[in-house]
């Protein structure tokens, strides 16, 4: 016999998990399947809806004879993305016909970021508005995003209090002069300076940030002294490094930190640590490996457990088991190789994109190896790209049509499975590199998949 | 119904219902027909061996790749370094020296192809608890590489005549020193907790002192079983194998019971064939040729019950680790990817196989008010099981079944019961030990042996298997 549910949702993301609360909350028995720990661990934490409206016709009209991957030929030009965008909701319009927003519509939008307020609860700030916040990122940018965490408030660009921003030796990917210049460069409305401190060096040369967060959460001795204390006293001395334009000292007033600050207890170092300080103290979101992401996973993890979402990370979905009168029934969850039923009324798919591995891609094509899903794309590999690294590729419009419940369309444009739905990064249609929107669109079509696919199983 | 003893003195029977000889050589003659196929097939792979006469020597992993080694290029090519293994190990988030999976995995793989360099003695950090499997996202066969460079490791580089070495053996083979000890349990018990000869462990052997030992069964489950005359159940179209492993058998055949009495009530006839150590202990320390050793029995008489219609099925969730996925990826023995492919845990079977639910329902629940605090081993995790009996049990009438959180116990079998591994054991496993005296429950609840141990010994709890309290809760 099969193990049942009323809707079945395929990954682990942040679509995934909007998609099963949301059909929860329609009062589904709802079971979540997810193949690997989810990749919510590699996010950076930030959730953004729309930061940039990119170009998709190129400066000059594209040339013309065959594609021929651009060898010895001018690079099409593109013009720079619109934005950053104070509004995400304002620049829906201008995205192009068949991006996700324009097929479920901002509301869906709307309705996904109440979601996540509701499961995030006091970890995230910004839903007291629809603008985007300016978030400093490690590289030095600032990123337009609808939804930040709490740690990393004090950080705001559109904040004008002078920042010091702390790096390690140890930690080679970051580099805190470089990022404060940046940020300079960037037009800050704020005095920043970059420090360079010694405490991450008391681990081993290329210890885990996860080592560093732990010792910081129970507070361990670093060589005789307790981790939150022996990092505040590395910091004090540059409390007054900022230098504003006359050539005066001001203490500045925040401080930032890599996104290592504790992981269980981090609401507790960054209090320990500004009460030390006298300034606030903030997080600067990273690249994988993310606190910010593990923790987001966490408390999502945490919320379907709270809403009665089954769920079981572990074995992949592989494959359709049984379908008929463009229904599926059962799809088959790999175990070592034996493969076993899982059945649904309805099914959700929010498996990800090509990173993510919910698309599979080879020389032959692209394709959705779950349900085998139509995936919209040219005939002619050389066309799936274009020779400006930064123009509108296809590639990254890549993935399955959905329509207005986000069921995806077959190469007729006829609904494939009356019963199947698609959310998140396997969905085709938006640039989320470019835009900055993977996880507005993760949430938007999340939620109408989930509330679609209750509706459907309820019938 | 015939018995019989096998080698090494356990009682051991496949199942009371099959007509056997008392000689094991004429029973695996009169019993091959059902395996014959994937023993023919083999003998080329295992140097031509008659598949009656098991020659441990024959059956060398190594032996079908040319080069002598495994051939994990592909897995390391794999790799791209997001480094999501690292984050989600728990050892090298309390250890300083430990520089985490990836480096033990594809990047140690590839500098050893030189020959002059050698295994970083780190690997013997590396508890073998198989989080970095679970959190690739390019399937890298991280544990795989791991349980490959610990072997070389000890194989090449360990002093054998180290203290180190001789109480890692030992530790490895507790299925010796458990058969040993229940024949005289309850000296066992007082013996091993016998504070002097603590002491003495502790500064003679490297074994932690503030360890307690478990305590041995006055009845093993095999005796029991024996006595009881096997399976009560006779059906040839719903069997299973159980593999009961060492610790089932030894310390807590209460769970060998329940799961007897669960599946009768389900109406399978259960088979308890001969059985050694399902080679867990060993993989965690590099003790790869004893583990193939108990492999090979292993896989020789579990095949040879799925030849007569069963599934095997395993109460302890390193045990059905080790059938599914290590003995595949590191032996080549004839029948194991069959048997990987028949291996379920006891628990999950039942969900797949009854309407466990269902059943539950009609039974009506507990007549008492009854709280846990569960946690989901690290090898219930790898294999999509982490959330099963929180599931199951959840609507249960009389029932709270609370999950304690993904934090690794931190035991991870002989681990923690290492002396210098003792601290970082416990460190590990605090967020756990927190979060039980947080849950509602004062009883704990898991499906892995050691974390069992690491448990009790954190918070005082008694530690109940799930398959005990499906038992009372279906009133089997």
């Amino acid at each position: 016999m099969a193990i049942n549910s009323d809707v079945l949702v395929v990954g682990g993301g942040l679509a995934a998990v909007a998609a099963a609360v949301s059909a929860a909350r329609e009062g589904a028995d709802v079971r979540l399947v997810s193949h690997k720990a989810s990749t919510l661990r590699q996010a950076s934490g930030l959730i953004d809806a729309l930061g940039y409206v990119p170009a998709t016709e190129p400066a000059k009209p594209l040339r013309d004879g065959p594609p021929t991957a651009g060898r010895n030929l001018d690079p099409d030009e593109w013009p720079d993305p619109e934005g950053p965008l104070a509004d995400p909701f304002e620049g829906i319009d201008r995205l192009p016909e068949s991006h996700p927003y324009r097929v479920v519509g901002g509301d869906a939008l709307r309705d996904g970021l109440d979601l996540f307020d509701d499961l995030a609860g006091d970890a995230y700030r910004g839903g007291h508005t629809e603008r985007n916040a300016l978030v400093p990122t490690f590289g030095g940018a600032v990123k337009p995003t609808a939804r930040y965490p709490a740690a990393a408030e004090a950080g705001l660009a559109s904040d004008d209090r002078p920042m010091l921003v702390v790096g390690f030796r140890s930690l080679t990917e970051y580099d805190a002069r470089a990022f404060a210049g940046r940020l300079e460069a960037a037009g800050v409305p704020f005095d920043v300076a970059g420090a360079e401190v010694e405490f991450a060096e008391a681990f081993r040369a290329d210890a885990k940030i996860t080592r560093v967060a732990k010792a910081l959460d129970h507070d361990e001795e670093i060589d005789g002294v307790p981790a939150r204390e022996a990092l505040a006293k590395a910091v004090a001395p540059h409390l007054h490094d900022v230098v504003d334009e006359s050539g005066g000292v001001d203490r500045v007033e925040r401080v930032g930190f890599p996104a290592f600050l504790g992981d269980d207890e981090g609401d507790e170092v960054r209090e320990e640590l500004a009460d030390r300080l006298g300034a606030d103290v903030f997080e600067i979101p990273m690249g994988p490996p993310s606190l910010p992401g593990l923790r987001l996973e966490d408390r999502l993890f945490d919320a379907l457990d709270a809403e009665g979402v089954r769920f079981e990370t572990g074995n992949p979905v592989v494959g359709v088991e049984s379908a008929s009168d463009g229904r599926v029934e059962t799809v088959a969850v790999d175990r070592n190789g034996r493969t076993t039923p899982y059945g649904a009324d309805a099914f959700v798919l929010a498996t990800g994109g090509l990173v993510g591995k919910g698309l599979d891609s080879d020389r032959e094509g692209v394709r959705e190896p779950v349900f085998d899903l139509h995936v919209d794309q040219p005939e002619d590999r050389y066309e799936w790209f274009v020779d400006d690294a930064f123009g509108d590729q296809p590639y990254a419009r890549f993935g399955v049509r959905p329509d207005e419940r986000c069921r995806p369309a077959d190469a007729e444009g006829n609904v494939q499975y009356q019963n199947v739905f698609a959310a998140g990064g396997v969905v085709g249609g938006a640039d989320a590199a470019r835009e900055k929107s993977a996880s507005g669109v993760s949430l938007a079509t999340g939620i109408v998949a989930g509330r679609q696919a209750a509706t459907e199983a309820s019938q | 119904m015939t018995r019989h003893t096998d080698d090494d003195g356990d009682a051991g029977d496949a199942n009371g219902t099959n007509e056997r000889g008392d000689d094991p050589v004429a029973e695996r003659a009169a019993t091959d027909g059902g395996v014959e196929s994937a023993s023919g097939g083999a003998e080329s792979a295992t140097g031509g061996t008659d598949s009656t006469e098991l020659d441990p020597d024959a059956y060398d992993p190594v032996d079908v790749f040319p080069g002598g080694d495994l051939d994990l290029r592909e897995g390391a090519d794999s790799c791209y370094k997001c480094t999501s293994c690292d984050t989600s190990c728990p050892v090298a988030e309390v250890d300083d020296e430990f520089p985490g999976p990836k480096f033990q995995g594809p990047e140690q793989w590839r500098l050893k192809r030189k020959e002059d360099h050698d295994i970083d003695e780190s690997i013997t950090s590396c508890s073998n608890c198989m989080r970095c499997d679970d959190a690739c996202p390019s399937s890298v066969p991280l544990s795989q590489m791991h349980n490959e460079a610990r072997g070389q490791y000890v194989e090449r580089q360990m002093e054998k005549l180290s203290v180190e070495y001789i109480r890692n053996r030992i530790l490895a083979n507790y299925r010796t020193s458990a058969s040993l000890a229940s024949k005289f349990p309850r000296t066992a018990s007082f013996a091993m907790n016998f504070g002097p000869a603590r002491w003495a462990m502790e500064k003679v052997m490297g074994i932690p002192k503030e360890r307690d030992f478990p305590e041995f069964a006055t009845e093993t489950f095999r005796e029991w079983w024996k006595a009881r005359g096997g399976a009560k159940v006779e059906n040839p179209d719903k069997r299973v194998a159980y593999f009961h492993g060492c610790y089932s058998n030894y310390n807590t055949p209460e769970v060998g019971k329940a799961m007897v009495r669960v599946y009768e009530h389900f109406g399978y006839e259960v088979m308890v064939p001969p059985q050694k150590c399902s080679g867990t202990p060993m993989f965690a320390n590099g003790m790869l040729d004893d583990a193939r050793r108990h492999a090979e029995t292993n896989v020789e008489n579990l095949v040879e019950a799925i030849g007569q219609g069963a599934d095997v099925i395993a109460s302890c969730t390193s045990c059905s680790m080790s059938l599914r996925q290590e003995y595949p990826e590191l032996f080549d023995l004839h029948g194991i990817e069959d048997l990987a492919e028949h291996t379920f845990e006891a628990l999950e079977y039942l969900r797949i196989h009854e309407d466990l639910e269902g059943e539950l329902d009609a039974a009506g629940g507990l007549d008492d008010e009854r709280a846990f605090a569960y946690h989901a081993p690290c090898h219930a995790r790898n294999q999509g099981l982490s959330r099963q009996a929180v599931e199951t049990f959840r609507d249960v009438d009389g029932v709270t079944m609370e999950d304690v959180g993904d934090s690794c116990s931190g035991i991870s079998g002989t681990y923690g019961w290492k002396e210098e591994k003792y601290e970082k054991s416990m460190e590990i496993g605090e967020e756990m030990f927190e979060h039980m005296e947080d849950a509602e429950g004062e009883v704990g609840m898991t499906e892995c042996p050691t974390c069992a141990m690491q448990m009790e010994h954190g918070t005082g709890y008694e530690i109940e298997h799930p398959l005990q309290l499906l038992e009372d809760a279906l009133g089997a």
